[in-house]
């Protein structure tokens, strides 16, 4: 435990971990004070003045994010003086502020909108002209800056030295002159620079993707996790409730970093914060398709179904469960990739079963949150134990006509081994089934495909790169007529004549924690909003 | 009497050969022979020695609050940023007796067990730079400074830094900033520099005038200083006096002095026979006093009293034909350049102050403006990081409670209504 001390703030005795500014003791205990320039993950500088409180035998108001919390200390949060100066803080803000708001994309989660609804003076006394600053324009490949909006909180520098530690971000000139620019001929480009966007507690940082596409007031939240790499940064998918075809091609229009301070703290990557046009992407697989000579027939789930049922039980009957291989996919969730394994290693005793597919694609990574590996739940494919002999031994042994009929899930094996390679190989087997989400030269060359709804349309869990499992959750409806992977393996089953409990994921995830040794005693419970440790198991 | 300006008409005095003959550096020799560094610090606590650069602060409390033993360095900076309109005291000691500021400096180094200091001067002071840079060379090669001073194996380095032009480098924090190679900002505070400061280790930051001092208390002794002055406000001091008066100047006195001794004795009165109207008595941020206040002994709890501030101890004058309006405007102008910007309160306020102040000079003022000013200079006080944004409200909120009603003549009037200098 913690040091603590006790301390007294608007009349309650509190106690708080010592060392702590009053700023979060009075959050702790529900106690909001306003600020603009204080950010938890940045260092304290201060600036703003809007945080100002009464400590008993402190004459001057004192900044509550930079006084820590000390025993006997009687803080006053709502004394006259110190709801004077934050009226008066934002005053002095507003002066040069424009009126942009009815134009402005931070309207409706705007700071300075916000506070002034409790501390807003009303009756304007600025009887000069505002100053003209440099108005939106690009400082980087998605961040738009209008310096007429800023306050000069700083968080955006700060968060370039101390995060992104590329520092493109400075305060330019002195005094009332001062403004927020990027160094001459410098560019904020740098792989999490949409987080000024986020941190910027006004509309000066403004996301050039988000611009203009929809008010805030018409998004809804829902928590999941960034599939773009096995970091697994907590997100939330922002859905436009508004969503109309005719004016928008995009039901997400962002995602915004959700904290976690055991994964990404506040922050997430650029690749991962604009990597949700794919959610809606022209690329989608949205219904069944037969392959009939060189084309496509979309059909129906059944018709589908029945074709691949029928093709997996001949390859079965003519050569049994080694004539079946299936490549699985880290993109699953551990409730599908559960499923699949049920179905496929555990009714029908197939073995031949491989997750990893070797990318030749260069990647991105650091030794901050962008990993090298760019799925989302290779550690539950590997707590699973879906690994066989490799990707190139799946392939081998069908360019050895061994395997009658092969499940694809996800995978576009044309980014790990050559395309003659590819084509060599699956024009060796009978059937291919291609169960994914995307088009992609894969894809091409199945006999049926089954559209996979993507992360954003369906609950379950992945496991990120730490071994920890986390929930992603259903924001939007699957996409044209795919269906959540767990659906289309029931669909599957029920096919084949085997019996099949229809279960939600969660209850999916009851079974898997009781079957596999990482998991157990886990429940969606257990996970809530945070993710929780898988254990260890067997390296 | 004189302590700091006694030897200033001797020709020379800046090469360290005629300095020496003067007895200089004897208080240098005789605190490495005969004194601890504790010793010293109490020698000047004792003397009475109080802060010149403007806040008063007795200086050997001051370095008593250096932790000792922490195994980091302790720094000295001596404050040589001397910016604040109306003030320029320090630049006389610079260029005319830069080695009693070095000896000084030396002998406050020893005090504090700092084995590297540093002078930090005025970006505009180029001449003053070149002085103390031939003087610190002078004192390296008698070996006044650098490894075992005069043999007491006390080593001690002396780095010379130019300031960039900013004022608010003269605020102990932001010079601290600004020598660090940063941006110079006032740090928010706690820490004092004290604990932490320079490189984040304990750091003393004294003005130039102060240190000066130091070797003639070590000299005669803190008995002997103590005697000089008042209670609480021993020595002499420099006091820079410009505007209205006849001999503008820096005058060393005792700090018993009052100021109409000041303007009309010392300083040959007002020019072209005119009436005082007012006086700025320690530097441009303090608040005014009106002439009635002209007995007032110019010490740091006399002036007080009075209601301003005895600051850096630079006086302007103004005589009967000075607008009121116009000088304000003209301070806060420079406070609103000035201002680092980081506080909202100082960034905004100093503008908008200055913005309302040009209209009501010239004409333009609205009813009920002043009582929007005196309030923003409420809101602007007490609540910044640095005291930058007191410094600009201060004078703004005296000179219109001192001059009310030139203020409100100036806006119903439309126009100013002080004749102009003949």
């Amino acid at each position: 435990m913690a040091e603590k001390v006790t301390f007294t703030i608007d009349g309650l005795t509190v106690q708080s971990p010592k060392g702590i500014s009053i700023l979060e003791a009075a959050k702790q205990v529900g106690i909001k004070i306003p600020y603009y320039c204080y950010h938890p993950g940045l260092s304290v500088v201060a600036n703003c003045r809007m945080c100002l409180v009464e400590i008993e035998k402190i004459p001057k108001l004192q900044p509550s994010c930079g006084t820590a919390v000390a025993e006997g200390m009687v803080v006053r949060t709502q004394s006259p003086e110190a709801l004077r100066n934050r009226q008066s803080v934002l005053e002095f803000l507003l002066i040069n502020h424009p009126l942009d708001c009815p134009v402005c994309d931070q309207a409706g989660e705007c700071e300075l909108q916000n506070y002034y609804m409790d501390h807003g003076v009303y009756d304007p006394r600025f009887n000069e002209n505002k100053k003209k600053r440099k108005k939106a324009f690009p400082i980087g490949p998605y961040v738009i800056l209008d310096q007429e909006r800023c306050i000069l909180c700083t968080r955006c520098v700060r968060f370039t030295r101390e995060i992104s530690k590329t520092g493109e971000l400075a305060v330019h000139d002195r005094g009332h002159l001062s403004e927020i620019d990027v160094f001459p001929g410098v560019d904020l480009n740098n792989p999490y620079s949409g987080n000024v966007v986020d941190i910027c507690p006004v509309g000066a940082l403004t996301d050039r993707d988000f611009r203009f596409q929809c008010r805030v007031w018409f998004l809804s939240s829902t928590s999941s996790v960034c599939p773009g790499c096995s970091r697994g940064c907590n997100i939330e998918i922002h859905v436009n409730e508004h969503f109309n075809p005719r004016y928008h091609d995009k039901r997400v229009p962002r995602l915004k970093p959700r904290f976690n301070p055991d994964v990404n703290g506040y922050w997430m990557c650029d690749e991962g914060r604009y990597s949700y046009p794919a959610i809606d992407a022209p690329n989608r697989l949205r219904a069944p398709r037969l392959r009939q000579g060189n084309g496509w027939q979309e059909v129906s789930w059944q018709e589908a179904i029945q074709k691949t049922a029928a093709a997996l039980r001949e390859a079965l009957e003519i050569q049994g469960p080694t004539g079946v291989a299936v490549l699985a996919s880290p993109q699953m969730s551990n409730e599908e990739l559960f499923g699949l394994r049920q179905l496929f290693r555990d009714v029908l005793d197939v073995r031949n079963i491989e997750y990893r597919v070797p990318l030749r694609d260069k990647v991105y990574a650091d030794d901050f949150l962008i990993t090298a590996d760019k799925n989302p739940n290779s550690r539950g494919a590997e707590a699973l134990d879906l690994g066989g002999n490799g990707c190139e031994a799946v392939l081998r042994d069908c360019v050895e006509e061994q395997i009658r009929f092969l499940y694809i899930c996800q995978h576009d094996l044309t980014r790990g081994f050559d395309e003659d390679q590819v084509v060599r190989a699956l024009s060796k087997v009978q059937f291919v089934a291609y169960h994914g989400s995307r088009e992609n030269r894969t894809a091409a060359l199945a006999n049926v495909q089954l559209p996979a709804a993507v992360y954003a349309e369906k609950d379950g869990t992945f496991t990120n790169i730490q071994g920890r499992v986390q929930r992603i959750r259903r924001a939007v409806a699957p996409l044209g007529q795919s269906l959540p992977d767990l659906e289309i393996l029931e669909l599957l089953a029920r096919e084949l004549g085997l019996e099949v409990q229809p279960g939600s994921p969660g209850e999916i995830f009851l079974q898997l924690a009781e079957q596999v040794p990482a998991f157990r005693g886990m429940s969606y419970e257990s996970i809530g909003d945070l993710g929780q440790p898988m254990h260890s198991f067997g390296s | 009497m004189k302590i700091l300006t006694k030897n200033m008409h001797v020709p020379n005095l800046r090469e360290i050969g005629v300095y020496e003959s003067l007895g200089g550096y004897q208080g240098l020799r005789k605190s490495l022979r005969d004194c601890k560094p504790n010793d010293i610090i109490e020698i000047v606590k004792k003397s009475g020695l109080r802060g010149r650069g403007g806040a008063g602060f007795p200086t050997g409390v001051k370095w008593g609050f250096v932790p000792k033993n922490t195994g980091k360095p302790i720094y000295l900076c001596v404050n040589a940023d001397e910016s604040e309109p109306g003030t320029f005291k320090d630049r006389l000691v610079i260029e005319k007796d830069p080695h009693l500021l070095l000896e000084g400096t030396i002998i406050s180094a020893y005090a504090l067990d700092c084995h590297l200091a540093f002078i930090y001067i005025r970006g505009e002071f180029s001449y003053g730079a070149t002085v103390l840079e031939k003087a610190i060379e002078e004192a390296y090669s008698k070996g006044y400074l650098g490894k075992n001073i005069l043999g007491s194996g006390y080593d001690l380095d002396l780095i010379l830094h130019r300031g960039a032009g900013a004022y608010i480098c003269g605020e102990e924090t932001a010079l601290l900033e600004s020598l660090e190679g940063k941006r110079g900002h006032p740090r928010l505070k706690p820490p004092f520099p004290a604990v932490v400061g320079l490189y984040r280790c304990p750091t003393v930051i004294n003005n130039v005038e102060t240190l000066a001092n130091v070797p003639h208390i070590i000299n005669n002794g803190p008995e002997w200083y103590a005697a000089i002055g008042v209670e609480r406000n021993t020595g002499t001091r420099l006091y820079a006096v410009s505007g209205h008066v006849n001999k503008p100047g820096v005058y060393e006195l005792p700090m018993t002095v009052t100021l109409r001794e000041l303007i009309y004795d010392h300083c040959g009165g007002i020019r072209n026979g005119r009436r005082l109207k007012a006086v700025i008595p320690g530097g441009s941020s303090v608040p005014i006093l009106t002439a009635d206040r002209v007995d007032t002994r110019m010490d740091y709890d006399s002036v007080a009293k009075a209601g301003s501030m005895l600051g850096s101890a630079g006086v302007v004058v103004m005589d009967e034909s000075t607008c009121m309006v116009k000088a304000v405007r003209r301070i806060t102008r420079f406070y609103a350049e000035e201002s680092c910007g980081q506080c909202t309160q100082c960034r905004e306020g100093t503008e908008w102050l200055y913005q309302i102040l040009t209209r009501i000079e010239h004409g333009r003022g609205r009813a009920g403006e002043l009582e929007i000013l005196l309030d923003l200079c409420t809101q602007m006080k007490g609540r910044t990081i640095c005291p930058l944004s007191d410094a600009a409200a201060m004078p703004v909120e005296s000179y219109i409670k001192s001059f009310y009603d030139e203020f409100a003549a100036h806006i119903t009037q439309q126009r100013c209504v002080i004749l102009p200098a003949a």
